[in-house]
């Protein structure tokens, strides 16, 4: 079986640091695959990469085996590849349902058509009770949600969420893991970035932990969780 | 235009079609004075819905306007001295010339990354050098400027848009109406949405596969091309251009004042910004002829101040909060 998201040797330096160096590893269609690793790991460049925002200085991209890498952001999310920010970047003057709407217009121009797929995602992702409120005027744990429910809209094949649970209450994170299991269950193929290890322990099939920028584990959570290099370098004391 | 007219109050539709029937009649009893003033108030309406596509929806600053409406302004008055081809065909010609120019400046600001309050600079230097090179251009009169003439044959018909001040008014009424129609129809649309898109965050809207640089292009290319319909008007309306005139920044900032009072990145901001400011302007030119005063720069000023004191008043312009107090608004803001 091939793999629907491909990243072969990808690296890229800022100045002279290597941000992401030589990473390579694939996520298969269903998946729901964790990226961890400490602060600085460089997660959120590679991510930035294979959503376009970055280009990578080398290596491979390939996304339902047609290479992506270099690719602007609006062309990657076209080829079915959704994403969050880590800092929420909803459109802040307009209202939830306007902004999963935009979402939707990706896949289509008639707004009729797009507000029908705004309203079933709006009531998957527990928002349609706010559908009227303006995006600025939410709380965070709902302005992730609204993330989501915009990314999800566009109906990617893959959707990358960076630390789509941070600053949540355990409550508020369960929550979302409820959500996005569903959305897998539905055929969504997940990559995540994430710090709140309960999130990734429950979600995820497989782990890349990232650690100065290269690849240092890859696996089921159990396995990867128990090597002493993960434990050292990410879960640290505390977990020993 | 469906979905407003749908989401907006009887009452509200019933001040829109009252307005809009007192406009159609108001030539029966209003005086010369005071239609020249209205055709200001339509004229600004439709400049100010031309410039609101670009800043109200797609978020884009653009304080060169001047450049398209000189262009059209220029382009249609010398085919119509030079080679005899009227308004009604010239406006064909006129509206290439500027969209061109608009697209090259679109293109070139966003190509490169240039945003914000850069790009308005650019925006800016666009008309300024083409302020400079028309004051030099000797065959549409450099400097000097460039005249239309009222007792050449055939000068003082509607095809030519030489009639009195009835062809203007009518005029200026349809483009104003037709403008908002457009903007709203626009609004409504999924280019509208990306519009929005873009406005509120590039970044994400990019991430939900909008191509920002092409949004932004279509947007330039509507509101220059519009904006170049109104400067067609403005050359056979005035009858004469000189470049200092029309291509000087206060031309830009004059058409932007409307939307600005009114309320950007609504549909009836510019109308009602018009509404509100040409009356006040020209009263104030009145006031100042009866008092005997002589002072060039008073309207600007008195403009500058108007702006202020609304803008601290209503940061979102006035017909957001007159759509709030009467409930005009069915549905959303």
């Amino acid at each position: 079986m091939t793999a629907l998201l491909s990243v072969r040797d990808l690296s890229k330096h800022f100045r002279g640091l290597a941000a992401v160096s030589h990473v390579s590893f694939d996520v298969n269609a269903g998946d729901i695959f964790a990226i961890i690793g400490p602060n600085g790991a460089g997660k959120t460049t590679l991510f930035n990469m294979i959503a376009g925002a970055m280009a990578p200085d080398g290596g491979s991209i390939a996304f339902a085996g047609e290479p992506i890498e270099g690719l602007r952001s609006d062309e990657v999310a076209r080829r079915g590849i959704g994403r969050t920010f880590q800092v929420v970047k909803p459109f802040p003057a307009l209202t939830v349902e306007d902004n999963v709407v935009i979402g939707a217009l990706m896949r289509t121009n008639a707004l009729s058509e797009a507000r029908n797929t705004a309203h079933e995602v709006m009531t998957q992702l527990d928002l349609i009770g706010k559908r009227h409120q303006i995006a600025s005027s939410l709380t965070l744990p709902d302005r992730k949600r609204l993330e989501v429910a915009r990314a999800v809209a566009t109906r990617p094949q893959l959707l990358l969420l960076d630390e789509v649970m941070a600053g949540l209450r355990p409550t508020e994170t369960d929550r979302i893991v409820s959500i996005l299991r569903d959305l897998n269950r539905s055929g969504l193929t997940i990559l995540l970035i994430e710090h709140v290890m309960r999130a990734v322990t429950a979600l995820a099939s497989r782990i890349l932990v990232l650690h100065h920028g290269a690849a240092i584990a890859e696996g089921t959570p159990d396995d990867v969780l128990r090597e002493p290099a993960v434990i050292e370098s990410y879960l640290g004391a505390e977990a020993l | 235009m469906s979905d407003i007219w749908h989401n907006t109050r009887w009452h509200g539709k019933a001040i829109a079609l009252l307005l809009l029937l007192a406009f159609i009649a108001a030539p029966i009893i209003a005086d010369r004075y005071l239609l020249s003033v209205l055709i200001l108030v339509f004229y600004f309406a439709y400049l100010g819905q031309a410039w609101n596509l670009l800043m109200g929806f797609a978020g884009q600053l653009s304080l060169g306007h001047a450049l398209y409406l000189g262009l059209g302004a220029y382009t249609a008055t010398a085919l119509w001295t030079l080679f005899g081809i009227g308004p009604w065909m010239g406006v064909f010609i006129a509206v290439p010339v500027a969209a061109a120019a608009g697209m090259f400046v679109g293109w070139l600001g966003w190509r490169f990354a240039i945003e914000g309050v850069y790009f308005a600079l650019l925006t800016i230097a666009f008309a300024e050098f083409t302020r400079i090179g028309f004051d030099h251009l000797q065959i549409t009169g450099g400097a000097g400027g460039m005249f239309l003439s009222v007792n050449s044959v055939g000068a003082d018909k509607w095809w030519n848009l030489g009639g009195g001040p009835l062809l203007y008014y009518y005029l200026s009424l349809v483009l104003a109406v037709s403008a908002t129609f457009l903007v709203a129809r626009l609004r409504q649309s999924s280019l509208g949405y990306r519009w929005l898109a873009v406005r509120e965050d590039p970044e994400a809207a990019q991430a939900v596969g909008i191509n920002i640089f092409r949004a932004r292009m279509i947007a330039m290319l509507i509101s220059s091309s519009m904006t170049a319909v109104g400067g067609v008007f403005y050359g056979f309306y005035y009858r004469n251009l000189f470049p200092s005139q029309v291509f000087d920044i206060g031309r830009s900032i004059e058409l932007i004042l409307a939307p600005i009072i009114g309320g950007l990145g609504t549909i009836f901001g510019p109308i009602v910004g018009a509404i509100i400011l040409t009356p006040l302007g020209e009263g104030l030119t009145g006031l100042m002829q009866a008092f005997g005063i002589n002072a060039p720069g008073a309207k600007l000023i008195f403009y500058g101040l108007t702006l202020m004191v609304i803008i601290s008043l209503r940061p979102d312009g006035v017909w957001p909060w007159i759509a709030r107090h009467l409930r005009l608004d069915g549905s959303r803001k």
